[in-house]
């Protein structure tokens, strides 16, 4: 619990027009704990999450990796220091092969791309490491597929590979279980508990038998505001995250 | 001085015609998201076909009407035999397609009517000149276009704003969705739209009629200015499209007339009179670059 | 990806093809005249343009809508050097000019090159319908520089001395002009393959696809596609060099917004993101306009509905149909 604190946010705040959809949200992301994001849907965790990894700009606050101010980067640049993001909505390559988007993945993180000549394909380096993360999500038997022809389920094991070829120290993950049956929640959740370990994980679920199964810590948020903030124990304790968003059924469901 | 009034009200004119022709592209854009490079064929057939009429010794009305109907009944076919399938293309089929239609109807044009350029006469009524300032005569007819542009861009803005129908063709630009789940017959809306488009490209054709040559071509020539000004005004606009094309109409007038001038001061060689020469060409194609260059998506992105 | 031809039908199509350029002037001798040489080699040079379109419209999804004017460009240096090479007038910077194709392909490639890298900026700050119609803009803006260009003949056009020479090489043969522009098509159709099959051609074809993704994933695709948009521009000028060489004659026609129309239909026609397609887009465009002229002087008329009906039947053009991958 007391990892170096890789990505902080300080009091993010972004209006849209006349709306507050985050407001001075404050939130730190340790090496070695999953740290999760919930709240009702409309709360800003997306908003939140599009900030951190630089698809937006907040209206106020300051995204720091390392110590260091990163607000005013790109997505991209973001990426290159391994700020890593996976979507909501599944975002492959869906023309390509799982081979061939994992390995794009991995070329993000091999230097430059201005190499003109040789056959990507035939680049070992690249193609050894996409298929140890296909390996490491079960898509070994599919490298050589188009994404469109993969199940739902395999699609979103695709969508978070993707997000961490290169093995970047923090990932912010949008609801990687988005429509997955509950067979497949399990194998996912099994998967990202192993990233513990390695990186700093912000993970934004709406399934909270696999938020309470996987986090370290729990912020809540509920319209724009961080209301609390804590170890699993104290937020299920917590009676105003009760009243405004749990209610006492989920903690019961999750409890046993 | 006098120079000035005249070339602003050039402007005016090129610019309230361009509109007639931006309004009714930019809203086909707007609506249907299609491009269409074959607007222009619309305006050519409205000019020949009252180019004809008049010179068949019919009185400026009924050359207005019969040229009105052709491009309306041009717009009406090409929507129904050709673009319909087109709507969820990518705009690289469509613009391949209406490509195609050009190469038809410009040598349609040449197959009914022969190589060389008509001519249409002013009407008698709209002849002549009015003084504006002492000793500065313009001509009549071009003052009417201005006005003619001004009636247009205020029926248009009244229809839009103020008419079930505009209601409907606002909804479909914001969200096409939405209104087929209002029960809104969106294929009777997209014919509709995309005629009246048609419609008013046709008019630009017969007031262009007895000012530039009739010829087989003209709507490109035409168009691509057209495009220009859609693109400045953001597309999908009604109202990017009537500044758009005022600005378009002004900046190619005064950059014609001025230009020269200008760079003359500067140096009186052959290089800078060659170089004004094609400044002032280039000068709305440079404006278009600037705008997109600061706003990518146009002045009034809709 | 679409799933690729057989490996035979692939190798027998294009073996046929290469078969056929090869023999093309003897076919052509047989039935009594150079003509068709002359047909077949503006094939094979706007197979090239064609191919340079495809690397970014096919493969970056980058619809440029001013690609002749990279063609233009490339054909005026040819002719402005030539021409004053043969008049001995300076042309700048101490140059003054040459008729090699040495010296001019290189020249012409390094204007186009600059040319693009200047227009590029701006335009793929646009995406979608906006990149369309500026690259159309700057497109005609050299279009007006050349008309108003009086020293080289302004709108009339510019007549070339001869055809820019090679050594070892008879240009001025028909023949061996022919040769030499089917042995840069080939030589030009494989560093495009290497480039598309590439690490960068692959970021390429990803940013096409899903861009929000690859910047995701650490890609600045803007860097990526203004260097694809630059490298298209420089294969362009190399058509357009060999196009004044072949016609001995160049004009602003060559940039005019038409030329780029026809370019698209090229690609579209073949087929996109095939490179092949291209070729034989550029092909069957040109071949079919020669043979409806033949026939009717309204060829146009029948044309245009012609592409039309491509348009919406035929999705993945004819290289899709020829491999079987067309609807």
């Amino acid at each position: 619990m007391s990892g170096e604190i890789l990505l902080q946010a300080r009091g993010i705040t972004k209006r849209y027009r006349g709306l507050l959809a985050n407001n001075n949200i404050d939130l730190d992301l340790r090496r070695g704990e999953i740290h999760a994001l919930i709240g009702p849907n409309g709360a800003g965790k997306s908003t939140l999450i599009a900030q951190l990894s630089g698809e937006l700009e907040p209206s106020a606050g300051q995204v720091l990796f390392r110590g260091r101010e990163v607000t005013a980067l790109p997505v991209h640049r973001r990426a290159r220091l391994g700020i890593s993001r996976s979507f909501q909505m599944t975002s492959v390559f869906e023309e390509m092969t799982v081979m061939d988007n994992l390995a794009l993945a991995v070329q993000a993180h091999h230097g430059h791309s201005f190499r003109f000549w040789r056959a990507a394909h035939r680049c070992q380096a690249l193609n050894r490491e996409a298929e140890t993360l296909a390996r490491r999500f079960g898509l070994e038997e599919r490298l050589h597929q188009p994404a469109s022809a993969l199940a739902h389920g395999e699609q979103r094991q695709l969508e978070v590979a993707l997000a961490l070829a290169g093995d970047p120290p923090v990932l912010l993950l949008d609801e990687p279980m988005a429509g997955i049956g509950p067979g497949g929640t399990h194998e996912l959740t099994r998967l990202l508990g192993g990233l513990r370990e390695r990186h700093a994980v912000l993970l934004v679920e709406h399934d909270m038998q696999a938020v309470f199964a996987l986090a370290d810590r729990i912020t809540v948020l509920v319209y724009g505001e961080v209301i609390a903030s804590g170890s699993v124990e104290a937020i299920r304790a917590n009676p105003e995250v009760r009243r405004a968003y749990l209610g006492d059924d989920s903690l019961q469901e999750a409890a046993c | 001085m006098w120079l000035l009034v005249e070339q602003l009200l050039n402007g005016l004119q090129l610019g309230f015609m361009l509109f007639l022709l931006s309004a009714g592209l930019t809203l086909v854009f707007g609506v249907m998201n299609l491009i269409n490079l074959a607007h222009g064929s619309f305006y050519m057939v409205g000019a020949y076909v009252a180019a004809t009429l008049s010179g068949a010794g019919m009185g400026y009305g009924v050359a207005l009407l019969g040229a009105l109907a052709a491009a309306g009944l041009c717009g009406l076919l090409v929507e129904l035999i050709v673009l319909r399938h087109l709507y969820r293309r990518d705009h690289l089929d469509q613009v391949l397609a209406t490509f195609g239609l050009i190469l038809f109807f410009n040598e349609g044009v040449r197959m009914i009517w022969g190589r060389q350029p008509l001519f249409m006469q002013t009407p008698a009524w709209l002849g002549g000149s009015v003084e504006l300032l002492p000793g500065v005569p313009y001509p009549l007819y071009r003052l009417a276009i201005i006005g003619i542009g001004l009636l247009v861009a205020l029926g248009l803005y009244l229809l839009i704003a103020r008419t079930r129908l505009g209601m409907r063709i606002r909804a479909g630009a914001s969200d096409r969705q939405m209104i087929a789940a209002l029960g809104v017959n969106i294929r009777w809306l997209y014919t509709l739209v995309f005629a009246l488009g048609a419609l008013m490209a046709g008019f630009a054709g017969v007031i262009a009629a007895p000012v530039f040559a009739v010829e087989s071509g003209m709507g490109e020539s035409i168009l691509i200015l057209t495009f220009v000004v859609i693109v400045i005004g953001g597309i999908g606009s009604v109202r990017g499209a009537l500044l758009g094309a005022l600005l378009v109409g002004l900046v190619d007038s005064l950059g014609r007339a001025y230009l020269p001038r200008l760079l003359g001061l500067l140096s009186d060689s052959e290089a800078a009179n060659a170089l004004a020469a094609s400044l002032s060409s280039m000068s709305i194609y440079l404006l278009m670059a600037l705008v997109l260059a600061i706003r990518p998506r146009g002045l009034f992105p809709a | 990806m679409l799933r690729g031809p057989s490996a035979l039908r692939l190798r027998v199509l294009l073996g046929g093809g290469l078969l056929l350029l090869l023999v093309w002037p003897w076919i052509s001798a047989l039935f009594g005249g150079d003509y068709l040489v002359s047909v077949m080699t503006r094939v094979l040079i706007f197979a090239i343009a064609a191919i340079s379109l495809d690397l970014i419209v096919g493969y970056g999804a980058l619809v440029s809508f001013g690609h002749a004017a990279f063609l233009g460009l490339g054909a005026y240096v040819a002719a402005i050097s030539a021409f004053h090479a043969s008049e001995g007038l300076p042309l700048a910077f101490g140059f003054s000019g040459s008729e090699s194709l040495l010296v001019n392909l290189p020249l012409a490639m390094a204007v186009a090159a600059l040319v693009a890298c200047v227009t590029g900026l701006i335009c793929l700050r646009t995406q979608g319908i906006h990149f369309i119609m500026i690259t159309l803009a700057f497109a005609q803006m050299l279009y007006y520089l050349f008309v108003s260009l009086d020293a080289y003949g302004g709108e009339d056009g510019l007549v070339l001395p001869a055809r820019n020479s090679l050594p070892l090489l008879d240009t001025a043969d028909d023949r061996q002009f022919y040769f030499l522009c089917l042995g840069l098509l080939l030589l030009y159709l494989y560093l495009a393959h290497r480039l598309v099959n590439s690490r960068f051609g692959r970021v390429l074809r990803g940013s096409r696809a899903n861009e929000t993704r690859m910047r995701a994933l650490g890609y600045n695709t803007y860097g990526y596609r203004l260097a694809a948009y630059v490298i298209a521009a420089t294969g362009a000028p190399l058509a357009g060099v060999l196009l004044a060489s072949k016609t001995e004659f160049v004009d602003p026609g060559l940039f005019s917004w038409q030329l780029s129309g026809e370019l698209l239909v090229m690609v579209i026609l073949g087929g996109m993101g095939s490179l092949y397609g291209a070729v034989i887009g550029a092909a069957a465009f040109l071949l079919l306009e020669q043979w409806l002229a033949a026939w009717t002087e309204h060829w146009m008329f029948f044309l245009g509905p012609f592409l039309v009906l491509v348009v919406v039947r035929a999705r993945h053009g004819l290289w899709g149909v020829l491999t079987g991958n067309g609807q």
